[in-house]
């Protein structure tokens, strides 16, 4: 080896008139695992990015093993032996794991030689998988399975993971570490990228933090409390954010859901998302469901949402109902339409200017000046497209217009995906003041910690199945997000 | 939308017709035509004179402005009819065989009752497409096409059978009923379709931009699961009902045709109406009062190719190219400006 | 030889003979779509195809009027390439542009070549190519052996077309764009690339079916003479389910559906003509509507790349 596995030097990278990254640095040594942290926005995928030839830098230069490098495609950098597992799998769900290896991997089309390359690799690391499957049906966790098979299938010795335990649920999350921890310890690189803190320290030996496009620290990381790492991610100014107030809900109340024997089809194909679900929800308080992706949660909150018809069961939920979608630029705004309009499109008869059948689009457009300003959304105006928004003031825009008629009821799916730590705690702080307020708010994050720090009281969804954790315990709870508990 | 924003939108359009027509004169020219004669008769035939703008342009212009205030009513709800052509050649099948039959009816009863039958057999032309796409999730866009040669093959058969004329020797329909005809303006063959086209445009305009369904279709178009989901709109219904509405309206524009122009059917009723009204459609940006215009616009391109043809000797169908081209250039242009935008979402 | 064989016979050779130019015409677009491209403009290559092959025919024989009604096709279908796949533009009104371009080019075209008078029957078309032996089984000889070498071509071109999408790494690729082009990025494919690759080649394909229609089958041009066939042949794509083989299989049925009318012509059934003329449409229509659910399209079929 004639010097760092992966070393990448003063980074830089424009979209539009937005700087992702200026001057960014990386260096990753051979044996080690290496976590890039950083707020969601600080850069750190852009950096991932253009290490695995997805995105070219604007300025800056590579160097693998020690000799410069251009990685103009995934095919350049599969070259030089770097791998990449995207933060979503990439694979293409109607072909078979077979075919997604080979396409990836750049292997002569040969279903038998490609079956068996593939069971010899998965074999060598430990990570079975049927190579026959379609990639689309795999469950979770094999999904991601694929992803890293297909990243090692060109021998990669360089692997780079855009937050691989997102989307799994902590036990999960612990044997890819071991999977990836036997890698790096065979001589092999790795790089996390993460937003998760505790995940940084425990699990790499050294971690660069990026903020707003710059490298704020680069180390050991042990040697630094999580405190400095933390003022590292936010600036020195960062406040940590205050634990909300827990209360116990009124008993005399009667619950704004009510949820009974309730069973929910799958949404969008054949089967029974869920089974049997009973929950209450009261007045004032915040119910948080924990559970990982495809457990039945979502059909659970679009039933209570009124989106979907549950096939049978007791659904009493008091109305309207304001729903928070997960995926705010393809279910909860339209982007190429204007603030205005979209405010039209989320309150529909009872948005401002709105007269019936007929559209004022003066006073729509004085309507959303108004919410624009009470809920501090930064924005050229009401004409202007939601599109146009940074991701943390559309949800705020989402929130504005879902919380402008004081709905009794609140169900939020997601509502901080991909937002920074000071927009996410703004919607942590609306949604408790909704239910100060007096609503009712059922709340779903895929970050367990997100559903701790923020719900009154948790529920548990796990293969369609809903359970109450007999105790607030972290540990508890994540084993039985995986069914184990 | 900004002033700039506004002006840029039309502006494109107008530089992109500019030099379709340079481009057609530079054609010319190399084909060894005389392209000043040539230009020459494309403008005395359209807007040269009075009796040219308001017999031929505006005449033209009916049938197209029509069908393309129904092609941008589907693609404001993010569908595609391009099927017009059928609908267009079903709705004068009805309006004829209706108008035949009308002899000794008052003009008040029997004009309406031929655009009635008209709207009900453009509609019935894209039912099927509208089922198939809504059950099925069938293409609409080919199961239209398909259709427009039913409908081709419909109209043969017409003219040869059921409604061919008393002496049975040529393939077209007897006249229709007197009363059954258009009023003109006096001393021009313009007919009362122009008024229908110019108070159907009012109308959609004013649903598009006042009315809470009109915006409701333009979101459907614009970012269906938003719709759905955010703004609980059934957007399979929504987008049905245009395209159901657009059908009709092609339809109609039979009726007008055979009512105001051919007072029977004929085998090559439509010279490819269905199509040019996209491109009018589409130059307008879905804006109904400016698919009066570029409706007016093609219906002068259409006119002068005619003279063009008698006049210069160069065929009239070569507007159909100018026309593609000016699609072609407008999607161009349209990629580069803003790229990825629905076209739906620049009509608001 | 009774006249019943002899019926079936020339109803089958026709049925071949009718289905050529949609199999070629179908297979190029099964390339695109596999692709994630749908493209009404093989209608207009067709009639581009059509056209070029009666003037090259005329000029250089019937090798030149292929090679030119390739080129043309090719050319049209370059033409929205560049708009719907580079500049991402709407797939459908492209394609819809380009062959509303193609009839008014052609039309013009043809008038100033041919005048009025129209081309006539001049033109040298291509004769069929008996295999020695096969040709004279009686009833299938004819159909299957006694064909212009285009059919053989068309025919050819199906376990090719298979090998290409299902054997080889550009299909591989060519797959997994129509199926999800992020993906396929993300695994080093060229989207854009293979996307007007296959575009281009199905419209060399088109034009060369348009060549067939003029120099195999009707001998002469005619201003629309293609009359829907490229759009029929999209529906044969869905109907043959994106597969060869069952492509293959589809245009054989339309092919026959197509040629019942001359045998109903022949034995001169009192039935309106324009029945035997709206059969290939209604087929299809009726195929499309039975063939949903059953059939899954390229995922990212006609969907506009994000970039």
């Amino acid at each position: 080896m004639t010097g760092p596995a992966l070393q990448l030097r003063n980074i830089h990278k424009r979209y539009g008139t937005t700087n992702a990254l200026s001057g960014a640095a990386l260096a990753v040594e051979w044996g080690e695992i290496h976590a890039l942290l950083g707020e969601n926005g600080a850069g750190k995928s852009t950096l991932l990015r253009i290490a695995g030839g997805l995105e070219r830098a604007d300025r800056g230069s590579i160097e693998v093993d020690g000799s410069p490098a251009t990685i103009r495609s995934p095919r350049d950098a599969r070259r030089l032996g770097i791998g990449m597992v995207h933060q979503h799998p990439t694979s293409i769900p109607s072909l078979t794991v077979a075919d997604n290896m080979a396409l990836t991997a750049g292997w002569p089309v040969r279903p038998a030689e490609v079956r068996e390359r593939v069971a010899r690799l998965s074999g060598e690391l430990g990570l079975p998988i049927d190579p026959d499957a379609y990639a689309g049906r795999l469950p979770v966790v094999l999904k991601q399975r694929l992803e890293i098979l297909k990243a090692l299938a060109a021998s990669a010795r360089i692997l780079l993971l855009d937050e691989p335990t997102a989307v799994l649920a902590p036990i999960e999350a612990a044997e890819l570490l071991t999977v990836l921890r036997k890698f790096a310890a065979a001589g092999n690189a790795v790089v996390i990228v993460t937003h998760k803190l505790r995940e940084a320290i425990s699990e790499s030996q050294r971690v660069t933090v990026l903020r707003h496009g710059s490298v704020t620290f680069t180390g050991r990381s042990d040697s630094e409390s999580s405190e400095s790492l933390y003022r590292a991610m936010l600036g020195s100014d960062a406040a940590v954010a205050p634990a909300p107030a827990r209360r116990i809900p009124p008993a005399d109340s009667a619950p704004a859901i009510r949820v009974q024997a309730l069973d929910v089809a799958r949404d969008g194909r054949y089967g029974i998302a869920l089974r049997g679900a009973a929950l209450a929800v009261f007045p004032g308080e915040i119910v948080g469901i924990a559970a990982i992706e495809g457990s039945g949660q979502r059909e659970l909150m679009r039933a209570v949402a009124g989106l979907v018809h549950p096939l049978r069961g007791v659904l009493d939920v008091r109305s309207p109902v304001a729903f928070i979608p997960e995926d705010r630029t393809t279910e909860g705004l339209i982007p190429s339409l204007s603030l205005a309009e979209n405010v039209v499109l989320g309150m529909g008869a009872a948005a401002p200017g709105v007269n019936g059948a007929l559209v004022s689009w003066k006073h729509v457009a004085a309507g959303t000046a108004d919410l624009v300003d009470r809920f501090g959304i930064v924005a050229a105006g009401p004409d202007a497209p939601a599109g146009s928004l940074s991701g943390g003031n559309q949800q705020k825009l989402v929130l504005a217009r879902a919380l402008a008629g004081v709905p009794p009821v609140i169900v939020a799916e997601n509502p901080t995906r991909g937002l920074d730590v000071a927009a996410a705690a703004e919607i942590h702080r609306r949604l408790r003041a909704a239910a100060d307020g007096g609503a009712a708010v059922l709340f779903h994050s895929s970050d367990l910690d997100e559903v701790v720090l923020v719900a009154d009281r948790l529920v548990v969804v796990n293969g369609g199945t809903l359970r109450e954790p007999a105790e607030r315990n972290r540990e508890l709870i994540g084993r039985m997000m995986i069914g184990a508990a | 939308m900004a002033g700039v924003g506004r002006l840029r939108e039309y502006a494109v359009p107008a530089l992109i017709v500019a030099g379709a027509i340079a481009a057609l004169a530079a054609a010319l020219g190399i084909a060894g035509y005389d392209p000043e004669l040539a230009l020459g008769a494309l403008w005395r035939g359209s807007v040269g004179s009075f009796d040219a703008f308001a017999s031929g342009t505006l005449v033209r212009a009916v049938p197209l402005i029509i069908i393309a205030l129904g092609f941008a009513l589907a693609l404001r709800g993010g569908m595609l009819n391009i099927g017009a052509e059928g609908q267009f050649l079903a709705g004068a099948v009805a309006a004829t065989w209706l108008g035949t039959h009308l002899a000794g009816w008052p003009a008040l009863l029997a004009i309406p009752a031929t655009w009635l039958v008209a709207l009900a057999a453009g509609l019935l032309w894209i039912v099927v497409p509208v089922v198939l796409r809504v059950k099925y999730g069938v293409l609409e866009v080919i199961t239209t096409l398909l259709l427009n040669f039913v409908a081709e093959a419909l109209v043969s058969f017409m003219v040869q059978g059921p409604l061919q004329e008393q002496t049975g020797i040529y393939p077209q329909s007897d006249p229709i009923a007197e009363a059954a005809r258009l009023p003109l303006l006096p001393g021009t063959r313009l007919h009362l379709g122009i008024g229908v086209a110019l108070i159907l445009a009012v109308v959609l305009w004013f649903f598009f931009a006042r009315t809470l369904a009109g915006f409701r279709l333009l979101a459907a178009g614009s970012g269906p699961r938003a719709a759905a989901l955010a703004g609980r709109i059934d957007v399979t219904r929504m987008a049905a009902l245009a395209l159901l509405v657009s059908g009709a309206l092609a339809g109609l524009a039979g009726a007008t045709e055979v009512g105001g122009v051919s007072y029977a059917l004929y085998p090559n009723l439509s010279p490819g109406y269905g199509f040019t009204a996209i491109a009018v459609a589409l130059l307008a940006r879905l804006h109904p009062p400016a698919i009066v215009v570029t409706g007016i616009l093609f219906g002068a391109l259409e006119t002068g190719a005619g003279a063009m043809q008698r006049d210069a000797g160069i065929p009239a169908v070569v507007v159909q190219a100018v026309e593609a081209a000016i699609i072609l250039a407008l999607l161009l242009a349209d990629a580069r400006t803003h790229r990825g935008r629905a076209y739906a979402g620049a009509a608001a | 030889m009774s006249d019943g064989i002899e019926l079936v016979a020339g109803f089958l050779a026709a049925s071949v003979r009718v289905a050529t130019p949609l199999l070629l015409a179908a297979t190029g677009e099964t390339l695109a779509e596999r692709s994630g491209v749908i493209n009404l403009g093989i209608e207009g290559s067709m009639l581009a195809g059509a056209l070029a092959a009666a003037i090259g025919s005329t000029a250089g024989g019937p090798a030149s009027g292929l090679l030119a009604a390739i080129a043309a096709g090719a050319a049209l279908a370059a033409l929205f390439a560049a708009v719907s796949v580079h500049a991402g533009a709407d797939q459908i009104i492209a394609g819809t542009a380009v062959t509303l371009g193609a009839v008014g080019i052609t039309g013009a075209a043809y008038r100033s070549f041919y005048g009025t008078g129209g081309a006539g029957l001049s033109i040298p078309t291509l004769g069929p190519v008996e295999i020695p032996l096969l040709a004279k089984v009686p009833v299938i000889g004819p159909a299957l052996f006694a064909q212009p070498v285009t059919t053989y071509f068309a025919v050819a071109l199906v376990p090719c077309v298979w090998w290409l999408l299902f054997r080889t790494r550009p299909g591989l690729a060519l797959r997994a764009a129509g199926e999800s082009a992020e993906g396929a990025r993300a695994a080093g494919v060229r989207v854009r690339a293979a996307r007007t690759a296959a575009v281009i080649a199905g419209g060399a394909l088109a034009g060369l079916a348009g060549a067939t229609l003029v120099l195999a089958q009707v001998g002469t041009f005619s201003e629309r003479m293609t009359a829907g066939r490229g759009f029929i042949a999209i529906a044969i794509v869905v109907l043959g389910r994106w597969h060869p083989v069952g492509i293959l299989a589809a245009a054989l049925f339309f092919g026959a559906a197509t040629a019942l009318q001359f045998v109903f012509q022949a034995s001169g059934v009192g039935v309106p003509y324009q029945l035997f003329l709206v059969l290939p449409y209604v087929l299809a229509l009726l195929g499309l509507a039975g063939a949903v659910g059953r059939v899954r399209a390229p995922r990212d079929l006609g969907r506009r790349e994000a970039t």
